[in-house]
């Protein structure tokens, strides 16, 4: 299962995210237009009465010469309006305004804005004026402007404030899609969560709706439907092979008990009951096989409740390796197990062991004396490895696949006692633990041929096992 | 001994009351679960053998009830289900064994001498005797005619086993499950080549062997 995803990997908080920030751009540009637009008309409304002034000015100067424009420029200047005025000499000698001194002007073009005092309420305020300077014939210069302060606070307010609204865009922009995120996270973690939960096996578990009738509710009630549709069809399964298992056990041992009670009779009479006993054996064989086949069918449906716990698959093989070792020496082929660190898996310890039996059976059977059969435990990159390896003829690459169907014997094993159910069990306890049963060659210890069957775990299947790592803390 | 048997497969009942009888047992029998618990409940049993699926009453609540009437009689379940956690469920309920149908008689013969021997402990046992065959449960160590027999765990525990049944038949069966907490059949007989190596240790030597196989049914640790 996956594990589950972090607030900021949720698709939520990545969609609020890319929202607010084109929200703050578009939000900053808005502004900026405005703020652009309204600098422009005011300016151009500034320069228009700048004009207005200096037209007339420059009619009054036409009529009356420089006296004329002195006397205008102090009329003007007499009540304290918008209008800045200022006319000196080329030494900066004040004639006329309402200036105390000639501004700080950096270039001389067509339009200037410059920072000035005047007093308001008997103190001297810094202020701001935008306006003209024109050169007058005998060296003097007239400046003509207006106060733009209120503009220019204006100015001031929006370019201090627009970074902060968007910071600000930002920050509740970014807390909202986290608690989008959250709550989006939530409805769907309580879905994973009972999917988890019925993954591993309980199906009864149904998602839990919240009644706001919403997308995730629709979602939750169809996935409860399906697991409705599926529960009844597992519990139908498990019907049947229930009453498969009944219909047949009850005739079988019927069957067993007259032919025993047969035996029993014929022994009394002092007669022979070789014939009879034969047909126990073989009943016994019949009952073996359907054994076999309930057992994969319900391992490969998973309508099995074998209950599942974290086992050593090292200790399983140990314990297997021991079960057959006498059986190896009777047969004069060498058996050893190589564990390597505990290899922790969640398991049923009886399925594993009757599928390691089977593998650890037939390697020994189809080793030749001299032989050597090797159980090897192993983690590698992918999960757990668990693997039976011989050095008897192994199995030809077409074969592989066919081996593990069920019922096939290749032709070199059909003399040989067995029901032709030993792989395919294998295969089935498997996939009843999400495993793989691979065959390869056995290569290694340089046998010449040979066979390695492996039952590979996946990293999901991993699990620490308690005692482990009290022992490796202790160290 | 007073054995109940509740099986609701007339034909298996009376293969099984006529197998027990022949074998100086009494029998009661009942064909469903709610006669069976109450003859259960009545009677002092040695043993209840109990068909796991009953008419009226299911076998699991049939054990289930009589444990709650603190009825301690040992219970044999047998069944005809398919095995992988229903031994698991059978023996949760308060079965003390499980059999699963079709059955060898000796097998349930077997298993059901083991469960009387149950009943009677002899207390805690720190020493098993067979003959001149000693097992120190304590030390863990084995001797024979005072001469020490060096074991391998399994093997002592093996030993063990058959010595808590010594002259009882323990089938190949009960050591797989016992011995080995294994219960699913090896293909190959397994369980022959370790006894016949606890045999080469035990008896090897001496004048009167003390493992025997009784033929078509397991072995038997006996002095004579």
């Amino acid at each position: 299962m996956r594990t589950k995803p972090s607030l900021y990997q949720t698709q939520a908080f990545r969609i609020v995210l890319v929202y607010v920030l084109l929200f703050a751009v578009s939000v900053s540009a808005l502004l900026f237009f405005t703020y652009w637009n309204t600098r422009r008309t005011l300016d151009d409304q500034t320069d228009q009465i700048i004009e207005a002034e200096i037209t007339g000015l420059r009619e009054e100067y036409q009529h009356f010469g420089l006296p004329g424009l002195v006397e205008t420029v102090r009329a003007r200047t007499l009540h304290q309006g918008q209008a800045v005025y200022m006319l000196s000499d080329n030494r900066h000698h004040v004639l006329a305004g309402n200036l105390a001194f000639w501004p700080q002007v950096s270039e001389m073009g067509d339009v200037i804005e410059f920072d000035y005092e005047r007093p308001v309420d008997s103190k001297l305020e810094a202020r701001r004026a935008r306006g003209r300077i024109l050169l007058v014939p005998g060296d003097f210069m007239l400046l003509v402007a207006q106060d733009v302060h209120d503009r220019y606070l204006t100015e001031r307010m929006f370019t201090t404030t627009l970074p902060w609204t968007v910071l600000l865009i930002l920050v509740l922009g970014t807390a909202g899609g986290a608690l989008i995120g959250r709550n989006m996270l939530r409805r769907l973690d309580a879905i994973n969560r009972t999917s988890g939960e019925i993954i591993a096996g309980d199906l009864t578990r149904r998602v839990p709706l919240t009644g706001s009738g919403d997308e995730f509710d629709a979602l939750s009630e169809n996935l409860n439907r399906m697991l409705d549709r599926i529960e009844r069809l597992m519990k139908g399964m498990r019907e049947v092979t229930d009453s498969v298992a009944h219909d047949l056990r009850t005739p079988l041992n019927r069957l067993r008990n007259r032919l025993e009670e047969s035996v029993a009779r014929l022994n009394a009479n002092g007669s022979q009951a070789g014939e009879i006993e034969r047909a126990i054996t073989e009943t016994d064989q019949l009952i073996a096989t359907f054994n076999a086949l309930l057992l994969i069918a319900e391992t490969d449906a998973g309508t099995t409740r074998a209950a599942m716990s974290p086992l050593d698959l090292g200790e399983v093989a140990a314990d297997v390796a021991e079960l057959y070792e006498p059986f190896a020496e009777e047969k004069k082929v060498s058996l050893a197990v190589a564990s390597g660190p505990p290899a922790g898996v969640e398991g049923n310890r009886s399925l594993i062991a009757q599928a390691l039996a089977n593998l650890v059976d037939n390697a020994i059977k189809y080793t030749p004396a001299g032989g050597k059969v090797r159980i090897c435990t192993a983690i590698t990159g992918e999960g757990v490895d668990l693997s039976v390896s011989d050095t008897g003829p192994g199995i030809a690459l077409a074969d592989r696949l066919r081996v593990v169907e069920r019922f096939v014997r290749l032709e070199a094993s059909r003399s040989s006692p067995g029901t032709g159910l030993g792989l395919s069990l294998v295969a089935a306890v498997a996939h009843y633990h999400k495993a793989e049963l691979v065959l390869e060659d056995n290569v290694s210890s340089g046998a010449p041929s040979g066979l390695t069957a492996v039952l590979r775990f996946p990293k999901t299947a991993m699990r620490v096992l308690p005692g482990v790592t009290l022992k490796s803390a202790a160290e | 001994m007073r054995i109940l048997v509740i099986e609701d497969d007339l034909e298996a009942q009376r293969y099984l009351v006529q197998g027990l009888k022949e074998s100086g047992h009494v029998v009661d029998e009942a064909a469903d679960g709610e006669t069976g618990l109450s003859l259960a409940l009545s009677r002092p049993y040695d043993v209840a053998i109990v068909d796991r699926m009953l008419p009226r009453l299911d076998g699991l609540k049939v054990v289930a009830e009589m444990r709650e009437h603190s009825n301690s009689t040992p219970v044999l379940f047998l069944s005809a289900l398919s095995e992988v956690d229903d031994r698991v469920k059978g023996l949760k309920a308060g079965g003390d064994d499980y059999l699963t149908k079709p059955y060898a008689f000796v097998e349930l013969l077997a298993r059901v001498d083991a469960l009387m021997r149950r009943r009677s402990p002899v207390g805690v046992r720190t020493r098993l005797d067979v003959g001149d065959l000693e097992l120190d449960l304590l030390s863990r160590a084995a001797k024979r005619s005072g001469t020490d027999i060096d074991l391998q765990p399994r093997e002592f525990r093996l030993l063990e086993y058959l010595m808590r049944h010594a002259g009882q038949v323990v089938t190949r069966t009960m050591l797989l499950e016992s011995v080995w907490e294994y219960h699913f059949d090896p293909q190959t007989n397994v369980i022959d080549v370790h006894i016949s190596r606890l045999r080469a240790k035990i008896d090897k030597g001496f004048e009167a062997p003390l493992l025997h196989t009784v033929r078509g049914a397991g072995y038997m640790i006996r002095a004579h």
